[in-house]
């Protein structure tokens, strides 16, 4: 099993959620991130004292998936996050060990 | 003693307005504070309505508005406790008010002018420091101010009103260029905050400040055409000259910015707006509505620049006291000079634009400069021995974490909840809790 970790624009985040369960994802956690790569932050002035913001707002998505769907959930998530201008984001993937669904104390692919 | 109803109705009406101008100044300054210091921002413009309303029941009111002791500086002590205004009348012939109305109106003036000094020492005085600053600085310097400018006693009495023939309508001198002059020597004694011009000190928020404009524009109406002190044609001179303005003002200050930083902002919007109504509290009931006009769009435009003037000379003043109050003063006070007419004021001489001659500019400044250099200096003289005594300053530490907590326990936010208020929002024992009551 994997944990797919992407970070992508807010607004794309529906565009996410319609994908993922496309491809039959049903579950995923979603928190409102903020950082900065390669698009750095923005400048805000208030009146005339300009202030750099490093921080931008983005979204994060989490999705446990089994082994065999990693690339297909990945390709269709990249698919709708991109825009092609900078700071549309990044997705990564880290294997986990165990996975048990709270309710029931199933354990491995069945709890996902 | 009869008195005119009608004249009376305005002033209590105008008094009420004028008293919501301070709580108006707390959301204005406390939005554009960070979020570890509002409540202390807002906690200085509620405490000053406290001090202030004592002292000038006890003495202030005599001081201020009692007989002239002679150089046109300061009343006298004849009227302590208020006894004397308690069942007397007060004004010009037919439009008498009682004397305690008259006495209320003059005490918002007192406390919205002396909040407005907590904007150059935002998130950095301690509190008791605070406290002692209000009772002095009024004192000494607001009340001799209020007697030159506003305690006519048929030309015997304050030094601007009645001997020098300088015209102040609602207080360019008194309140606005004497908290501007003020705020000056008080950011310079009392310091720079930690990490200024380093740090970001953005507003933490800006819809609050927005608020704060809006009741002090609402307020102003009462300040303007109040101190008409009746009803009548020239208080509704003032009051629509307040309204255009401030309106005006608004618009120039954002071209400003539209122009110098690209973007027009709120803040810079809400800014504009109070910085025209500085400059036409002087002038309102002296100047034609064209006069009000052409006084706004300057104000606006200059004040917008001025507030860039503490970064080029490195004083700390952190809510631009000086740049709006200050400069407004000095926009209105000499607004009057070029632009006064005696269509919108039979009771005086035109400005030099209107045809007069240039004495009246020149009374003008001269009232500009013996403000500027009495508040400053008295300032910063009261400032020090402050300082001296008691100490003016947050340490450090304190400054870092944030006056709300430190000097009075409590944040203006919650912000512990992960979702919302969410987690254990609805248990009273998420967090520990004791009665300290006992």
């Amino acid at each position: 099993m994997k944990l797919i970790t992407a970070i992508v624009k807010p607004f794309k985040l529906d565009d996410v959620k319609a994908a993922l369960e496309s491809q039959g994802i049903h579950g995923m956690t979603v928190s409102e991130a903020s950082g900065y790569g390669r698009q750095r932050g923005h400048t805000e002035v208030y009146r005339g004292a300009e202030y750099t913001v490093d921080l931008v707002p983005k979204v994060r998505i989490e999705v446990l998936v089994d082994d065999a769907d990693t690339d297909t959930v990945l390709d269709a998530i990249v698919a709708v996050a991109q825009t092609g201008r900078i700071g549309d984001g990044k997705v990564w993937v880290m294997p986990v060990e165990q996975v048990i669904r709270v309710r029931t104390g199933e354990r491995g692919s069945s709890a996902l | 003693m009869p008195f005119n109803a009608i004249d009376t109705v305005w002033l209590m009406t105008c008094t009420a307005l004028v008293l919501l101008m301070t709580p108006g100044l707390a959301l204005f300054y406390g939005g554009m504070v960070r979020s570890k210091s509002v409540l202390n921002m807002m906690m200085m413009s509620f405490s000053t309505i406290g001090v202030v309303t004592i002292i000038w029941v006890a003495y202030g009111y005599s001081l201020a508005f009692g007989p002239d002791s002679g150089l046109g500086i300061i009343g006298d002590f004849s009227d302590l406790g208020l006894d004397k205004a308690l069942g007397s009348t007060i004004g010009a012939a037919g439009h008498e008010v009682p004397t305690l109305a008259f006495v209320f109106f003059q005490l918002t003036f007192a406390i919205v002018t002396t909040a407005l000094l907590s904007g150059a020492v935002a998130d950095r005085i301690r509190f008791t420091a605070w406290l002692a600053l209000v009772a002095a600085w009024v004192t000494f310097i607001y009340i001799p101010l209020a007697h030159m400018a506003f305690s006519a006693e048929g030309g015997t009495g304050g030094l601007f009103i009645d001997r020098l023939g300088v015209l102040d309508f609602a207080g360019g001198t008194a309140v606005e260029i004497n908290s501007g002059a003020s705020a000056l020597a008080l950011a310079i004694v009392i310091g720079k905050r930690i990490g200024f011009k380093k740090d970001p000190m953005r507003p933490h928020n800006v819809p609050l400040v927005l608020l704060g404009a809006g009741l002090l524009w609402f307020g102003w109406f009462g300040f303007n055409a109040g101190s008409a002190l009746a009803a009548t044609g020239v208080a509704v001179v003032a009051l629509i000259n307040t309204q255009i303005a401030a309106a005006v003002a608004a618009l120039s200050w954002i071209a400003v910015e539209w122009k110098r930083d690209g973007r027009p902002t709120t803040l810079g919007v809400a800014s504009g707006a109070i910085a025209g109504a500085v400059a036409i509290t002087p002038s309102c009931g002296y100047v034609t509505p064209l006069g009000a006009l052409v006084i706004g769009a300057v104000a606006g435009a200059v004040c917008a620049w001025a507030i860039g003037l503490k970064y080029r000379f490195g004083y700390d003043d952190s809510l631009d006291v000086v740049g709006v109050h200050g400069v407004g003063g000095v926009v209105g006070m000499l607004g009057i000079g070029l632009l006064a007419s005696t269509r919108a004021n039979d009771a005086i001489s035109n400005g030099l634009l209107m045809g007069g001659g240039v004495d009246l500019l020149l009374r003008q400044s001269l009232a500009i400069v013996i403000t500027a250099a009495f508040a400053f200096c008295g300032t910063w003289l009261i400032a020090t021995v402050i300082d001296k005594l008691i100490g003016l300053r947050l340490d450090p530490e304190a400054e870092i974490t944030g006056a709300d907590t430190v000097e009075h326990a409590e944040s203006a936010y919650d912000f512990a909840g992960v979702v919302g208020a969410g987690l254990g929002s609805g248990s009273q024992h998420s967090s520990s809790y004791s009665q300290r009551n006992n």
